[in-house]
């Protein structure tokens, strides 16, 4: 449990930072550093597990049918990489609450990185490969954010930009690798498929799997050619370039390698890809760094070389090169997250990072300047510091390194990357701190407080402490380092001397040939620039921008947005694929023996016949069109009656009623003709293309109507009164069986009804209140509010309410529920608005429609998690019968109480959107001068209320 | 029957998609009421046609299908909800734009295609 409390506490610290920081800037970086802190001590208390090599794992189901755990395990690699990102991430949190300005929101930038090194720890704890592929992706997402922190800077959102598409891109390939690994070792846990090896290495799919996660790795870390995201990500505050370019981010692709070491490393593919990716890498950028005067972009172009370094000793194979690269691993993170820290110091000390502009800052600010030529020192591999101790081993295993038969191509290299590193650790060093003072810089510079350097010199006196005395990180990179190898490596020494070995005369030679390139920079430089240079970001943006283009031609074409097209080609794929399905199977008629036909029901035929007619041909007329759609709609409901459903029919029925309200009431806003538009042609060509499909869908109807097929409903009518406690199975299937499917429907319900508020409230502003108030009522009946409906329909609403709670009670039964009982009910409401205007009505309801929905949402759902309570499963329901006096035996069932939400939600969303039209409408009928015969009014309120005096009521 | 029902369900398929693809929004949200009522006929078809054999446990021998009936009785008030939503919509895109054709087209069009009796009621 606490491995994955490891993890969670950064994830559960992210909300609460921009908490804190209300309280403060330093409470909300002391927040930051506790949270850390706490993870740091929990990982500790793991240590003597993870070094003992013991198994130690923590396990918790997520999707078991997926093969997807919430499982966690550490060992020696795994704690390395912890202790790496916690350490730092430690340090970073102290020096960034120095170094963000007062202008920047410290909240956002706590809870980004906090997000960001929860990701990490994920990455490195996980102990399932699809829970690893989660965290990586959230790295992504949150370094995004991180990159992007200085939103208002186009380079920042353009670098954040770039970042998330190459290593998002790249993320894609490794989920498709780590599928492939999980499908040849037949199970996502690491630990599972770290046993593997040989069968992983023997499959047919090792090679597409091996290039997929490859691509994850080498975008994540940077790799030529994928490393031209990593410079631009400078744009983000010096603390996140820090975080992510020296201990975290790009060596979350150098810790996949690592990982996967054991079952995907020692093959050809495997040393001829990666080997040499790393080496071109490391060498390329390292030339690159050598002519970069910004400081920051100096040390990017060097991250990228020494990730390449680092590669390449992962990919040559040997036990002993993995070790080196693991412990390169931690050098790295040392001297070049003091190094970025230094940097940031001096670009906020001076206000630039301009090598032209910097020089003798030693002089300047002694103690920034003393430990940034430290960290200089370990970059170049200058004995006794930390950076001396892996150079040596990486120029040892280049040296033994033969490529493709070339046995100088890797020791050649390798000196020539070192020496270029040596050249450009030079340059930052000499040109910034030692040689020649500036006086034109922005500002005076001075040592900033020991909260932003003492960081700084925590790193260095570890980058001193492990090169002096190697033995002190010998255990903590052996144990990586066994992890790595999987256990082959079988002793790790460490030590400055190693006597007169042909890694030394090269070093030799790196640092000496280092020096004459500082030396002779000048002409060098002038070389440079004269040769072509392919610029990555240019390629990018142009790259970027063709897609862009592409993809706006494609909707330009396809997007016609004139709804007939789209209609037209939906309909006629859909009819061309089954009539073509139709045509080219074996079919014989059914065998299900037909019902006779009986006059009544020919006759309705013959109405539903020649009233689609009447509505194809003069649907123009909006006002006919909607009465005759409500009579199919009637016809509808008689043919559930006929055929054995009564609930459908009762349903059909009070639905028909609110939808033509509705329709009538739109109308009324709506013009009542549509004009003819269309010409004889494409109205035959649509009548062709709508007989088609008639034809399709009435023969597949009849396709299956004579056919008998089995189904599962048996089950359904058998449990409806032993398991649903009802008899009406309908019934107990939308309350029990399938009650989640109701839940899931009431809300959709109630958020159209919302939408349908949210589109109308705001038309009563704006063009579209403009236009309401300029509109004039058609031909209307003189009275608007005709006595007689005003009195039946106050006579009906106790009767409809009645009988509304008649419907409900027996639905469980018998025909009836929530659903119809609400539309019931709401039928009787709405028809208040009707007969007395809305203002009427709307003063003397009592019940708050957005209330109703959101109450019936919320009855429905606490009755299915009512359930959880017995440990059912949400929804299960249950049921007991009562006695009560007079009564009798009642029934009360858990789904009875669901029911009652299904009732709610309906009553509230049809009276919603219908009382918001009506709102509308009235706005529309709005204060108009009287029509001639009446005499004029005071107030239009006392208008809309004609029939006042039938009910007493308070107020006016 | 069989016949009946299907040629029924084949017919208001058939002026749904016709009026379906007119221009004006009216026509349109009718032809998606004649095309749910299709639909809705047409799952409730797949639980065959029986007659006076309701779903309710004990008022006869072998009541019929109850699964389809529970599915058309909620797609019937979604069908409402669809319904409602977009005739709202036609209607707020007709008070915001002073037309209400369909389709998204040019100014020049949408100048051509505006109401007239729209027009004079603005007069």
């Amino acid at each position: 449990m606490t491995l994955a409390l490891i993890v969670l506490i950064p994830f559960l610290a992210a909300p609460l930072m921009p908490l804190a920081a209300r309280a403060g800037r330093g409470v909300c970086a002391l927040a930051a550093g506790l949270a850390t802190s706490l993870s740091l001590v929990l990982l500790l208390a793991d240590a003597p597990a993870a070094f003992a090599g013991a198994d130690h794992r923590w396990s918790a189901a997520w999707l078991p049918q997926l093969g997807l755990s919430f499982s966690f395990a550490v060992d020696g690699l795994a704690f390395f990489f912890a202790f790496l990102i916690l350490a730092i991430g430690v340090l970073i949190v102290a020096y960034a609450r120095f170094y963000l300005g007062p202008a920047d929101p410290v909240g956002k930038f706590y809870a980004y990185l906090s997000l960001f090194q929860g990701s990490m720890l994920g990455i490195v704890l996980s102990d399932n490969i699809l829970l690893l592929l989660v965290f990586w992706e959230l790295t992504s997402l949150s370094s995004f954010l991180l990159i992007g922190y200085w939103n208002h800077l186009p380079q920042s959102r353009q670098g954040a930009r770039m970042a998330l598409i190459v290593t998002g891109g790249g993320g894609f390939a490794l989920i498709a690798g780590m599928l492939l690994l999980g499908e040849i070792a037949g199970s996502y846990q690491l630990g599972d498929i770290l046993l593997q090896g040989d069968a992983i290495k023997a499959s047919p799919l090792y090679l597409p799997a091996l290039v997929l996660i490859l691509l994850g790795a080498f975008t994540k870390s940077a790799q030529f050619p994928f490393h031209f995201w990593l410079p631009h990500a400078m744009a983000a505050p010096t603390p996140v370039s820090a975080y992510l370019h020296s201990a975290t981010m790009v060596k979350a692709g150098i810790f996949l390698l690592a990982r996967l070491w054991p079952v995907l490393a020692g093959t050809d593919a495997w040393f001829l890809v990666v080997s040499l990716t790393g080496l071109a890498t490391m060498a390329m950028a390292a030339w690159i760094a050598c002519f970069k005067d910004d400081l920051k972009a100096l040390l990017a172009f060097s991250t990228v070389s020494h990730l390449g370094l680092v590669t390449m000793l992962l990919g040559i194979g040997t036990p002993m090169a993995a070790a080196a690269g693991v412990l390169h691993v931690l050098n790295h993170a040392t001297f070049k997250a003091a190094l970025f820290m230094s940097v940031g110091i001096v670009d906020h000390e001076t206000g630039t990072r301009d090598l032209r502009r910097l020089g003798g800052l030693l002089w300047l600010m002694p103690v920034t300047g003393s430990l940034a030529l430290i960290a200089c020192a370990a970059m170049a591999g200058v004995p006794p510091l930390n950076g001396f101790l892996s150079k040596e081993l990486m120029l040892e295993a280049a040296a033994g390194t033969t490529y493709l038969g070339l046995p100088w191509l890797f020791p050649l290299t390798a000196v020539a990357g070192a020496a270029l590193s040596v050249a450009y650790t030079a340059r930052l060093a000499f040109v910034a701190f030692v040689l020649g003072p500036r006086h034109e810089l922005p500002n005076h510079p001075h040592d900033p407080p020991v909260g932003m350097w003492a960081p700084v010199a925590v790193l260095v006196a570890a980058a001193i402490a492990v090169g002096a005395w190697p033995g002190l990180a010998e255990g903590f990179v052996a144990a990586a380092a066994r992890a790595t190898t999987g256990g082959a490596l079988t002793e790790l020494h460490l030590a400055l001397w190693h006597g007169f070995t042909p890694a030394l005369a090269m070093s030799l030679t790196a640092t000496v040939g280092g020096l004459a390139l500082f030396w002779q920079y000048g002409p060098i430089e002038k070389a440079r620039a004269a040769l072509p240079r392919p610029e990555a970001k240019r390629m990018f943006d142009a790259a970027f921008d063709a897609l862009v283009r592409t993809a706006e031609r494609a909707i330009a074409a396809t997007h016609t947005q004139v709804l007939h097209h789209h209609a037209s080609v939906a309909v006629i794929a859909i009819a061309a694929a089954a009539g073509a399905w139709f045509l080219l199977a074996p079919h014989a008629p059914g065998d299900r023996a037909a019902l006779p036909a009986t006059v009544p029901a020919v006759a309705a035929w013959l109405v539903l016949a020649v009233v689609a007619a009447a509505l194809v041909l003069r649907h123009r007329d909006r006002l006919q069109a909607v009465i005759l759609t409500s009579v199919v709609g009637l016809i509808v409901s008689l043919t559930f009656l006929q055929f054995s459903a009564p609930d459908l029919a009762l349903t059909q029925v009070s639905v028909e009623v609110v939808t033509t309200i509705l329709m009538l009431l739109a109308l009324n806003l709506l013009p009542k003709e549509t004009p003819a538009e269309t010409g004889a042609g494409w109205r035959g060509f649509d009548a062709a293309v709508a007989i088609a499909v008639g034809l399709g869908a009435g023969g597949l109807a009849y396709a299956l109507m004579t056919r008998e097929v089995a189904t599962i409903s048996a089950y359904h009518v058998a449990q409806s009164k032993p398991a649903g406690g009802g008899t009406n199975v309908v019934n107990v299937i939308l309350v029990d069986f399938r009650g989640f499917d109701t839940f899931g429907e009431i809300i959709v319900l109630g958020i159209a009804a919302l939408a349908i508020y949210a589109l109308l409230d705001s038309a009563l502003r704006g063009a579209a209140a403009r236009r309401l108030a300029a509109m004039r009522p058609g031909e209307e009946s003189r009275d608007a509010h005709p006595l007689l409906l005003v009195v039946a329909t106050r006579v009906l609403l106790p009767l409809a309410i009645t009988a509304g709670a008649y419907i409900f009670v027996r639905g469980h039964n018998m025909p009836g529920g929530g659903f119809i009982a609400g539309l019931v009910v709401a039928i009787a409401l709405i028809m208040q608005y009707m007969a007395s205007g809305y203002a009427w009505a709307a003063a003397r309801a009592r019940f708050d429609a957005h209330l109703m929905i959101g109450g019936g949402v919320l009855i429905a759902g606490l009755t299915g998690a009512g359930a959880w309570l017995f440990g059912r499963p949400f929804l299960t329901s249950t049921f007991g019968h009562l006695r009560l006096p007079l009564i009798g035996e009642v029934e009360l069932a858990s789904a009875a109480a669901f029911d009652l939400g299904v009732f709610l939600t309906v009553v509230g969303t049809v009276m919603l959107s219908l009382a918001t039209i009506s709102r509308v409408e009235e706005r529309a009928e709005g204060p108009k001068p009287p029509p001639p015969h009446r005499a004029p009014r005071p107030r239009r309120r006392a208008e809309a209320e004609p029939a006042r005096s039938l009910v007493p009521t308070e107020g006016g | 029957m069989e016949t009946l029902v299907a040629s029924g369900i084949g017919i208001l398929t058939a002026a749904g998609v016709y009026l379906l693809m007119r221009r004006r929004t009216f026509p349109v949200v009718i032809g998606l009421s004649l095309l749910s009522y299709a639909v809705n006929l047409f799952l409730f078809a797949t639980g065959r046609l029986v007659v006076d054999r309701p779903p309710i446990v004990g008022a006869s021998a072998a009541p019929v299908d109850p699964l389809p009936q529970a599915l058309v009785l909620t797609a019937i008030v979604i069908s409402f909800g669809m319904t409602a939503l977009i005739v709202v919509l036609s209607l707020r895109g007709f008070l915001e734009s002073g037309s209400d054709r369909v389709d998204m087209s040019s100014p020049e069009d949408d100048a051509a295609g505006v109401d007239p009796s729209f027009a004079e009621e603005r007069r």
